[in-house]
């Protein structure tokens, strides 16, 4: 027996003094720098290494013979190789490719701000959004604090480097929104009509935008609602001005969700503690509903159902311009209904399918009258007609009815194509008449609009990526088409810094209210060029963006002789825009302090509607900043915000039409506008999983120094009287509860288990 | 001839406990180091040794349970500044793990990977992380209610989260009991994880 036992020693030893090969080399990437963490291993064996810090490795194997080497790295293509191992030193240089990676590629900035909680580079989140002091949970309000945009109060809106508010439209996941506001008052903003927290996902676009949007000369804000609510709950709302009460309803398998929420806004009670400066006959009252449903399908797909229902009134009564002794009476009575259905599908091979569907009616009954002090209403002789002009009732009704198809697929890792068609069918019925002349008109015009896109995000590197597109749009009621070329590229100039560019030429049709008395018009059109440079970090961004933009075709206003209630339009008009804006966000450098600055810069003039040469709009400040300040407590659970916002004057003007040709009566520029606001929450329940009850108290002041701000000024028939048009109160101030009640299970698990 | 063939049995019985023994053995050896490692690098070198085993073995878990181990141990180093992409490689570990068998040791792994991508902004990330990092902590519950592991984990969480957010002391110290108690009754198989109990023990002291 000694012998086996003495071989099975010396096959041991054999194995001992059998070929190791030993094994040494480094892992570099393309450029030349060490992979650190590498692995490097000899296939089916457990021998290999791992990369240091200066990518050298180095191990022995007992293997022998053609065997493959396996190197691997997060982030780069694997390497396989075969290597021959005979027992005498092997020394490798290894080089890995980086791969095409959605973390790692450039994102193309140029004209854009991603906004939303998931999005990479997001900007603001929903969160966000209601914690700006100033916005008061309105979208449309915390985008102002972004650069790009106007600081204008006197009218709802974007009005964004140098474009009008209906040349900014919003969407909603993938389709128009034809009324986001709440109908327009003369001289005072409106609120966008939907809630920020529908939304997981916001992109406001200053310019550059992609082939899958159009007609919006200057900017699209892109909405992106929640897929599934994340768990069952109800919420309320109680304030002074507003009550509310709503559901969102998951289904137990997670994979469906429905609910609905309805709330009613009376500020009676709160304008009789804070003096208005407008005299409200009728208080304004807002019934809002709606309700939705969700849907995951199997492939993870969603469809999505969203609708809301609005009813408001009000009216009230201002001092007349041009005299003393009357006043303007303005009502308004609106029912707006909107919905919207989409469905996002994955299909085979990298297919994706986004099909959207929607439907919305927007009713106005407005109606303005002149009355005397008696509130009664006053008719004046003819020589007066500009009195006579300020009585009117207008009712006028816009339904559009859309669909949208876009089909996505994915080439390689990042790249891809994407292309769709997109049909807007549209009615706007207008029925005006004027009490003093017996004018009595309806009007109705429809369009068949349609476009086409394709688009191609091009990666040629994770440092280099383009992206192309082409859209083509026809429009029934002008009976006109055109083609839309859209460019942008980006280039990664070091870690987490990188410069976008992007061209684009941008049409919109002319406004409603210029197609009901012409169709011979074209597109307006806009060409823009930007370049932007960007640095972000997890807790810190820092963007620089210029920009040109280029007008033609814009909608002129042709007199017509001594008529003063038609006017010829024509696409004569033109202009351009030019600036340069800053931003910088900072998380980090003081603990829970969270603060962005703004800045732009804007150059711009043109020539439209009936300006009487090429001038800066009455819309548009030279320079313009903000600064937004977030500190939450933890300690105390509560947060504190301040926004404070100025603007250099804006310009005004005092055009009349005298005969067939308008003449500049007078021109001036408002003074600065300053704004400091102030808003605070207490979250009693935050990080308690266990609460049963989620309760946020709310409380804002905006303009707390009540600093005196004049958007404007309206001007007497003769020029010789002007009236600034401020805001109805110097102030306003809101507090709120928000409750709401959800079971959160998760706990529940561990629980059960002490 | 017999011993010939006593010879070639022998041998054959030899390479055959050879095989499983350098499995067993190569573990072993490797986990002790683990135990004592304390370098990113020595840590990242282990990660990678346990990923080899893994996929030379093609049947086994546990080396891919140990190569995400010995990633997170890098996960809780300050020096380890990129924690996303930390976590995505402790991720690719597991799911290879969890393709041959799904365990509640694992689902400790994966609630340590998603806690550590949590803490990077726990204010945004607490909705998100902070969820799987819980929901991962309920499937181990879910799969074997007698881990002392993950109690110990709970119980961190809760130690590190404010009094006034439903954490503190008291909260974790019950938590911290049963890991303990777990612990000194558990009798693990041989190559299977074993480490927490001083971790808990030393919590436990300083909930007192």
């Amino acid at each position: 027996m000694k012998t086996p036992a003495l071989f099975a020693a010396f096959l041991l030893l054999a194995g001992w003094l059998q070929a190791q090969t030993v094994v040494t080399g480094t892992v570099k990437d393309g450029k030349g720098h060490p992979l650190r963490g590498a692995s490097i291993t000899i296939k089916d064996s457990y021998d290999g290494g791992t990369a240091d810090s200066l990518g050298n490795f180095r191990f022995k194997t007992t293997e022998t013979g053609t065997k493959t080497l396996v190197v691997t790295n997060i982030g780069y293509n694997s390497l396989e190789q075969p290597i021959s191992l005979a027992g005498a030193p092997l020394e490798l240089r290894l080089v890995l490719k980086e791969s095409l990676s959605e973390l790692k590629a450039v994102t193309i900035t140029a004209g854009s701000f991603t906004a939303g909680d998931a999005k990479r580079g997001a900007v603001l989140s929903s969160l966000d959004v209601a914690t700006t002091a100033g916005s008061n949970a309105d979208i449309t309000a915390a985008l102002k604090t972004l650069p790009g945009a106007q600081q204008i109060g006197e009218q709802e809106g974007l009005f964004v480097r140098g474009g009008a508010g209906y040349e900014a439209k919003q969407y909603i996941d993938g389709t128009l929104v034809n009324n986001p506001y709440y109908t327009s008052v003369p001289d005072i903003a409106t609120r966008g009509r939907f809630s920020p927290f529908l939304f997981k996902g916001t992109v406001f676009s200053t310019g550059g935008y992609s082939a899958l949007y159009g007609q919006a000369l200057s900017s699209v804000v892109l909405l992106e609602s929640i897929d599934l609510p994340e768990k069952s709950e109800v919420d309320a709302t109680i304030s002074p001005i507003v009550w509310g009460l709503g559901t969102q309803q998951l289904a137990k398998n997670k994979q469906s969700s429905w609910g609905f929420s309805y709330n009613y806004v009376n500020v009676d009670l709160y304008f009789k503690a804070v003096k208005q400066v407008p005299d409200y006959f009728t208080m304004p009252q807002f019934h809002n509903g709606d309700a939705n449903f969700r849907i995951r399908t199997k492939n993870g797909g969603m469809i999505k159902y969203y609708t809301t229902f609005a009813y408001n009134d009000l009216g009230l009564r201002r001092q007349d311009v041009d005299s003393l002794n009357m006043k303007d009476a303005f009502s308004l009575t609106n029912h707006n209904w909107y919905n919207n259905l989409s469905w996002r599908e994955y299909l085979n091979n990298g297919w994706k399918m986004d099909l959207g569907a929607g439907y919305s009616t927007n009713l106005d009954n407005i109606g303005q009258r002149v009355q005397d002090f008696k509130n009664q209403p006053v008719s004046f002789a003819d020589s007066v007609f500009w009195m006579n002009n300020k009585s009117f009732a207008v009712d006028q009704k816009q339904q559009l009815a859309q669909a949208k198809a876009v089909f996505d697929k994915k080439l390689g890792a990042l790249s891809a194509i994407r292309f769709g068609s997109e049909y807007w069918y549209s009615v706007n019925d207008q029925r005006y008449r004027t009490p003093h002349y017996g004018v009595d008109t309806t009007i109705k015009f429809q369009d068949n609009f349609n476009s086409l896109f394709a688009e191609s995000d091009i990666y040629l590197t994770n440092a280099l990526a383009a992206k192309v597109g082409v859209r083509y749009e026809h429009s029934s009621v002008i009976r006109k088409s055109d083609i839309a070329p859209r460019v942008s590229l980006a280039y990664r100039t070091g870690p987490e810094a990188q410069v976008s560019l992007a061209y684009g030429v941008f049409y919109q049709k002319p406004e409603n209210s210029q197609l009901f008395y012409a169709s011979n018009l074209g597109f307006t059109k806009a060409t823009h060029y930007i370049i932007n440079y960007q640095k972000m970090s997890k807790d810190r961004i820092f963007r620089v963006e210029a920009y040109y933009k280029q007008y033609k075709d814009l909608i002129k206003t042709v007199p017509i002789y001594n008529n003063y209630y038609y006017s010829i339009y024509n696409n004569s008009g033109d202009g351009y825009a030019k600036g340069i804006e800053f931003f910088w966000r900072d998380k980090k450098s003081i603990k829970d302090f969270d603060y962005w600055i703004s800045y732009s810069y804007l150059d711009t003039k043109r020539n439209y509607l009936n300006f009487t040469e090429k001038m800066t709009p009455n819309f548009a400040a030279t320079h313009t900043a903000s600064i937004v300040m977030k500190r939450f407590f933890t300690k105390i659970k509560s947060g504190v915000n301040l926004t404070y916002s100025y603007a250099t004057g804006r310009p005004y003007y005092y055009i009349r039409q005298d005969g067939g040709k308008y003449d500049m009566l007078e021109t001036g520029k408002t003074k600065d506008y300053n704004s400091l606001n102030f808003s605070c929450e207490y979250v009693p329940t935050v990080g308690n999983a266990k609460a049963r009850t989620f309760v946020v108290l709310f409380a804002s002041v905006s303009n707390v120094l009540g600093y005196n701000s004049v958007y404007g000024y309206n001007f007497s028939y003769s020029g010789q009287y002007k009236q600034e048009i401020n805001p109805p109160a110097k102030r306003f101030y809101f507090i709120g509860c928000f409750l709401s009640w959800g079971v959160d299970r998760s706990q529940d698990a561990i629980n059960n288990n002490l | 001839m017999q011993k010939t063939l006593l010879f070639f049995a022998l041998l054959i019985s030899l390479s055959g406990v050879a095989q499983s023994d350098k499995y067993v053995q190569t573990m072993k050896n490797n986990i002790a180091l683990l135990d004592s490692a304390k370098s990113i690098d020595q840590l990242q070198s282990l990660a990678s040794t346990f990923e080899r085993i893994g996929d030379a073995e093609k049947t086994q878990w546990l080396p891919y349970y140990y190569a995400a181990l010995a990633q997170t141990w890098i996960g809780w180093n300050p020096a380890t500044k990129d924690k996303d992409a930390n976590s995505q490689k402790i991720n690719a570990y597991l799911a290879k793990a969890e393709a041959i068998e799904k365990n509640s040791e694992l689902y400790a792994v994966e609630n340590m990977s998603s806690t550590q991508q949590m803490l990077v902004d726990p204010q945004s990330r607490w909705m998100t992380n902070g969820k799987d990092a819980g929901e991962a902590l309920q499937k181990g519950l879910a799969a074997d209610p007698n881990n002392p592991r993950l109690y110990y984990l709970q119980g961190m969480s809760l130690f590190g989260t404010p009094s006034q957010y439903g954490g503190g002391k008291d909260k974790a110290k019950p938590l911290f009991e049963k890991s303990v108690a777990l612990f000194k009754a558990a009798q693990p198989k041989p190559l299977y994880p074993t480490w927490g109990q001083k971790q808990a023990e030393d919590m436990l002291a300083q909930c007192q």
